[in-house]
């Protein structure tokens, strides 16, 4: 087990390189020059020179993808052309707000989706079944954006009992909107997939066995088929959660959330690009570790990989 | 020995799948009894509803589409079919245990052993978790699992098929249960392992002063561990006897074919193995008359105009054939049948 986190780890190593080279490759190509960005218009072509010699950018890509490398690895991400403070504290304000954003879609997609599912899957066939099919297609359907405005204008304009937008003073009331427009598609998958594989799992033997025992019937939903049944959901919510820490483009830039998927974005519109650089950097990092979470805690519920050797009949 | 009195009566059960082709009669008026201590057999093919009828009487029925339209279950004089969930759940796997066809499915892989094996005994014995992790051992002992302290916290993955079978019946007699139901419990093992399996069952039943209904397709089990049998066909019983009347002597038709069809050693090469033709019915579309007419060599005119009511052809042999009674008589030709048991 431990041999194979640190191999996890290890395997972080070239993914990074990877993604940095293809953002540096990427930034590269753009006609933009960052000095000109700096010092604005009407910047003598001196002050732009001695500009670009500070930063290094008139050296050969190679040779600042290298230094960016060494930086990376010492942990510095480098400056923003638009700040000029260091990536890493722009990074540090804005990720909290993105992390608890995500937790909370993550509450709102376990509880809502996993309930939903078990629901449909237990009642199948059942009006509430058919609800649940019918709602999970269409917020599976609906583009985020759209579905950020339209609860926007509903409960922040027209009925005015949510803020519309905005970080506010951090109360559960500005999480609402964003967290349910965030966790919407997830949710939905979440609860198809927990009701396929609760279904799935109802039909096995060791039910009726479970059943033949005489145990209830929620202990044999809550135990016997739930184990099984949320092994594949739990992956499904841990690579969810590694891509919402990410920060959320859409979501965070409908409602004007402060975290670091608006920064990337508008470091992108304003093409800051050791921001952007550095804020994917750690979005694939984050995501990566997520996954290996997600492996351990899949191994902790199916004894069957846990061991990779399986022991000799006796 | 088999004591007199009977512990289950079963009258006239009918269970039914409602599915989109139609009504399936799965198990259409099966009545049978058990005696204490009795080991009991239910022979078949596939699909005689000999499972069916097993699941039954624990209600294990998934419903729907499954459904119990008639009849009564009575435990010691108590209809199973009438006891609230609560009394059921109380009932199952502590009067009445069952024991599955395919051990490599009906234990949960995710749970060890031992976890799965302490929920049956703390399911209905109210006694510490240490408690029951001890008698879990006794049990695994009892059923011949090696190595207990380690095999306790292995998974199912871990065993053997054989050792897993050994789990299941550990389980099933985890609360001293008055009752065994054995659904092919050997079915899916090596033969080596089917017959200790089966001659564990058999020495545990002499322990735990227990009665069995083993269901099984092979007639030489049958042979071997029970005292009475029912055979099934088409989701009716069609011949009910005492092992030794059945094999001496079997009154219906399809009985005859069932043991034509078993290979024996001791049997002379001219009376080779011989199928019986054609397949079971269709339980949607059962024909008028007697079910097994199409497939019977005996059949006569009067077969496809009534069913044959299961009657006694001599006492405690029932037969449900219009020409039993002629069976029994003797067609010298079955003689080679005879069985020693
Ligand atoms: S009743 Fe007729 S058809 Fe049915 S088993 Fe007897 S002889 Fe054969």
């Amino acid at each position: 087990m431990v041999y194979f986190i640190i191999r996890r780890i290890l395997q972080i190593i070239p993914v990074i390189i990877g993604v940095t080279l293809l953002l540096f490759i990427l930034l590269y190509i753009i006609p933009e020059d960052p000095a000109q960005l700096i010092l604005q218009k009407g910047a003598t072509p001196e002050a732009l020179a001695n500009l670009r010699a500070k930063m290094g950018i008139d050296q050969p890509i190679y040779v600042q993808y290298w230094r960016y490398i060494k930086g990376l690895f010492s942990g510095n991400l480098g400056t923003s052309y638009r700040y000029q403070r260091s990536v890493n504290s722009i990074l540090a304000e804005h990720y909290p707000y993105s992390i608890k954003l995500a937790f909370a879609a993550i509450i709102i997609e376990i509880i809502i989706g996993i309930f939903a599912g078990i629901i449909s899957a237990i009642k199948k066939y059942s009006i509430w079944d058919v609800l649940v099919t019918i709602s999970t297609t269409i917020l599976v359907c609906v583009p985020v954006y759209w579905l950020g405005m339209i609860l926007q204008v509903t409960f922040g304009l027209k009925l005015g009992w949510l803020p519309m937008s905005g970080y506010g003073d951090g109360s559960i009331r500005y999480y609402i909107l964003p967290a349910v427009t965030l966790a919407s598609v997830s949710t939905a998958f979440v609860a198809r997939m927990m009701r396929s594989t609760m279904l799935e799992a109802l039909s096995n033997d060791y039910i009726t066995t479970a059943y033949a025992k005489g145990l209830s019937q929620f202990k044999v939903i809550g135990k016997h088929a739930m184990k099984n049944a949320l092994i594949p959901v739990v992956t499904l919510i841990g690579l969810d959660l590694g891509s919402l820490m990410g920060g959320a483009i859409l979501t965070e830039t409908v409602f004007n959330w402060p975290g670091v998927g608006r920064t990337i974005y508008l470091a992108i519109l304003q093409r800051d690009a050791p921001v952007v650089v550095g804020g994917t950097v750690i979005l694939v990092g984050i995501f990566i570790i997520m996954n290996l979470i997600v492996d351990i805690i899949y191994a902790w519920l199916d004894p069957r990989i846990r061991f990779e050797k399986v022991e000799p009949n006796i | 020995m088999p004591q007199n009195n009977k512990i289950l009566e079963v009258k006239n059960l009918k269970t039914y799948f409602y599915t989109d082709d139609g009504i399936v009669k799965a198990v259409d008026g099966v009545s049978f009894d058990l005696k204490e201590l009795e080991t009991l057999g239910i022979v078949g093919e596939t699909g005689s509803g000999k499972s069916v009828t097993a699941l039954s009487i624990l209600r294990l029925i998934p419903q729907p589409p499954g459904k119990i339209v008639d009849g009564e279950i009575l435990f010691k004089g108590q209809n199973i079919l009438d006891m609230n969930i609560k009394e059921l759940q109380d009932f199952r796997g502590n009067r009445i245990s069952m024991i599955f066809q395919d051990p490599m499915t009906s234990l949960n892989p995710v749970f060890t052993i031992g976890n799965q094996l302490m929920e049956a005994i703390l399911a209905h014995q109210t006694i510490t978790k240490k408690q029951a992790r001890e008698k879990s051992f006794q049990l695994l002992e009892m059923v011949g699992i090696p190595d207990i302290k380690r095999r306790f916290n292995s998974y199912p993955h871990e065993f053997s098929g054989g050792m897993r079978q050994r789990v299941m019946i550990a389980m099933a007699i985890a609360n001293n249960p008055d009752i065994l139901i054995a659904d092919e419990p050997t079915t899916a093992l090596d033969v080596t392992i089917q017959a200790q399996i089966l001659e564990l069952m058999h020495e545990l039943k002499e322990k735990t002063k227990s009665s069995i209904i083993i269901i099984t397709h092979d007639l030489g089990v049958v042979a071997k561990y029970a005292n009475r049998v029912m055979v099934m066909y088409a989701g009716k019983p069609v011949e009910f006897s005492e092992v030794d009347k059945i094999f001496y002597k079997p009154c219906h038709p399809y009985t005859i074919g069932l043991m034509r069809s078993i290979t024996r050693l001791d049997q002379e090469r001219k009376n080779v193995l011989k199928p019986i033709e054609g397949s079971p019915p269709s339980l949607i579309d059962l024909p008028i008359g007697c079910i097994f007419r199409v497939r019977c060599e005996f059949a006569v005119k009067q077969c496809s105009l009534s069913y044959p009511e299961l009657l006694e052809v001599s006492p405690g042999h029932y037969s449900a054939c219009f020409r039993a009674n002629e069976l029994f008589a003797g067609f010298k030709n079955l003689d080679f049948l005879k069985t020693k048991k």
